[in-house]
């Protein structure tokens, strides 16, 4: 924490009252969050979808945590996700409905711890090396424990999936309903909930050193900033969110497949994040309806060819529009002479 | 046992053919480029359409795939990667899995979404019995082919005026261009060539794993463990470490095939938790 200090008293007098009025809450957020919640009645039919949009947005913002704050480029939060699920499916499934394992809360709090310790232990490969070693790490363990996800199908039941996910009532109150209106809930509310976390998270001090980090890791050293032990907690926490992203999917369709672990997953979660934005926590909410809109509309049609059009339009936007949809966003807010909103 | 030893040797040499240009592009331009797997695919399917559509030899379509996919490498690097030097790692990724998905759905709307399988030729079809070991002539022709390839590589690169300038800008990029030497031509002729071989590798690739339109995605991991494993600074790294990962993963299927899956990780793990800059690799500082 003194490091920090050090770090951002040369830019203010004062680096609190800064970190504060940069976490203030503005108007468009408040709008996005009321409208989510709005939906529940706007579109009553399409919660199985919105829900889908929420798992997404949440693996999207994991991968945000690692990547848009410390820069870690990774292809394998899908194995973060794919252990969640697996966990919170397990629990319920062997909890029989009943209180202590079938509970949900629970299950997402079993999820991150056993998403987050796996990704405790992976975060000392990552540390080690370039992005070239990063992007082998991340994509070998997913592959690691997609391949265990697979043998070991007298666990995960390999290729036929798991089956039999029933969890007991949220809070012992709210049952999952056919129609998926308590699910949509439920995911938004622990959507919301983390999200708070992570932007409580990025505002502060730890925040700001690890993207002091990102910015520049030699000169981040030399001015203090423990930079292994902050690329460890970062990458545990995005494992965590990770898991719980799965957790809710585990949990909210009640069933798990080894789909979960698939390379496609991570894929997307990355692609979406960098369709809303990287580095703006809301880029990961927008990306993710950004996307499943796109895929309703192009994959509607021809299902098989939607890695033409998601190839396309990634090639695109590296060449086009960095930043995406919150950087044209905020290149649009700025011409007006307003606040950038995006740069929470 | 010698049985083994002679396909892992066999396959490994194939994964150098098919990894090398990705390590010299990314030891030149520090270009992450995970499409690479795309212009193995494209000979693959280069041959697949000469042997069985056209009903061309085998033989031919080797020529043919190396040359088209070096064709295509060219054209794509100067029109497309040569925008994306400057751009940061995370770009480079993203652009490069953009071109592997288009690859992917385009194959699949072309040849369709099957294996396909290309009949050998008769001269290479069979096996010899030499010293106990059982040996394929599919498998001594890769070897003997990969091998020349290699050898020819390596004196390219030491004895020719266009290896050493290679050379030179993968050492100091800037001090080369400081002594005239045209890098960006250097580079898109090597990336031509790099990607030529890769075609060429998925061309002789073919008749061993079947392809189809995944094939980039389920080897991107070998070709980054090679490049990882080996280092990017010369072409011994490579391809000792592809040599290493051949026979092991070739060994560690036959002979536990219950966790044959996971040998080539746990030497990824390993390399990395005692030599994170690579097995072969100089410490750089790149």
């Amino acid at each position: 924490m003194t490091s920090l200090a050090a770090d951002t008293r040369v830019a203010t007098a004062d680096p609190g009252t800064r970190l504060v009025a940069k976490a203030r809450w503005r108007w468009p957020e408040f709008l996005l969050w009321l409208f989510a919640i709005a939906l529940i009645w706007i579109a009553p039919s399409r919660y199985l979808l919105f829900n889908e949009i929420v798992i997404l947005a949440l693996l999207a913002l994991s991968i945000d945590l690692v990547l848009g704050f410390a820069g870690i480029v990774t292809l394998g939060q899908g194995a973060f996700f794919g252990l969640g699920a697996y966990t919170a499916g397990l629990m319920a499934k062997h909890g029989m409905g009943t209180f202590p394992w079938s509970d949900p809360l629970l299950g997402l709090v079993g999820a991150a711890i056993v998403a987050g310790f796996v990704g405790f232990l992976s975060s000392f490969l990552v540390l080690r090396g370039s992005d070239l070693t990063r992007l082998m790490v991340t994509l070998g363990v997913a592959l690691i424990v997609q391949e265990l996800g697979n043998k070991l199908d007298w666990i995960t039941g390999g290729a036929d999936g798991l089956q039999g996910v029933m969890p007991a009532p949220i809070l012992g109150l709210f049952d999952f309903d056919i129609y998926g209106r308590n699910a949509y809930l439920y995911s938004l509310c622990t959507l919301f909930v983390l999200f708070l976390i992570a932007r409580a998270l990025v505002n502060s001090p730890f925040g700001l050193s690890l993207r002091a980090i990102k910015g520049n890791l030699t000169r981040a050293r030399a001015i203090g900033i423990p930079v292994e032990r902050r690329l460890v907690v970062i990458y545990t926490v995005g494992a965590a969110y990770a898991g719980i992203a799965g957790a809710l999917l585990a949990q909210t369709t009640q069933f798990v497949s080894l789909d979960v672990l698939s390379f496609e997953r991570s894929a997307d979660a990355l692609l979406i994040l960098v369709f809303g934005g990287v580095g703006t926590l809301y880029g990961a909410l927008i990306g993710a309806i950004a996307f499943k809109a796109m895929y309703d509309v192009l994959a509607s049609a021809t299902p098989e060819y939607w890695g033409f059009w998601l190839g396309l339009a990634l090639v695109l936007l590296v060449l086009f529009a960095r930043g995406g949809i919150m950087g044209l966003m905020a290149a649009l807010m700025e011409r007006f002479g307003r606040r950038r909103m995006g740069d929470a | 046992m010698l049985t083994i030893l002679f396909d892992g040797i066999a396959y490994g040499l194939l994964l150098f053919i098919l990894a090398v240009g990705l390590s010299i592009t990314l030891g030149l331009m520090n270009f992450i480029n995970l499409a690479h797997g795309a212009f193995a695919m494209a000979g693959g399917y280069i041959t697949v359409v000469m042997v069985n559509r056209l009903g061309l030899s085998f033989f031919w379509s080797l020529p043919a795939a190396f040359i088209v996919t070096a064709a295509l490498g060219a054209s794509l690097e100067r029109t497309l990667y040569v925008r994306l030097y400057d751009k940061n790692h995370l770009d480079q990724v993203l652009f490069s899995l953009g071109l592997i998905f288009m690859s992917v759905a385009a194959v699949d709307y072309f040849m369709g979404a099957n294996q396909q399988i290309v009949n050998l030729p008769p001269a290479l079809d069979g096996r010899l019995e030499f010293l106990g070991a059982s040996i394929g002539y599919y498998r001594l022709f890769v070897i003997i082919l990969c091998s020349l390839l290699t050898i020819g590589l390596q004196l390219v690169l030491t004895k020719t005026r266009f290896g050493s300038r290679l050379r030179a800008s993968v050492d100091d990029q800037r001090v080369a261009r400081g002594l005239g030497i045209d890098v960006s031509k250097i580079f898109a002729l090597t990336f031509a060539i790099g990607s030529g071989l890769a075609g060429l590798g998925g061309a002789l690739a073919t008749p061993f794993f079947n392809i189809d339109p995944t094939f980039p995605l389920k080897y991107m991991i070998y070709f980054l463990i090679v490049i990882a494993v080996g280092g990017t600074t010369t072409i011994t790294g490579p391809f000792l470490s592809a040599l290493l990962l051949g026979v092991a993963d070739v060994a560690g299927k036959y002979y536990v095939p219950a966790i044959g899956g996971f040998i080539i990780y746990t030497i990824m793990v390993l390399v990395l938790i005692f030599r994170p800059q690579g097995l072969f690799g100089r410490v750089t500082g790149r």
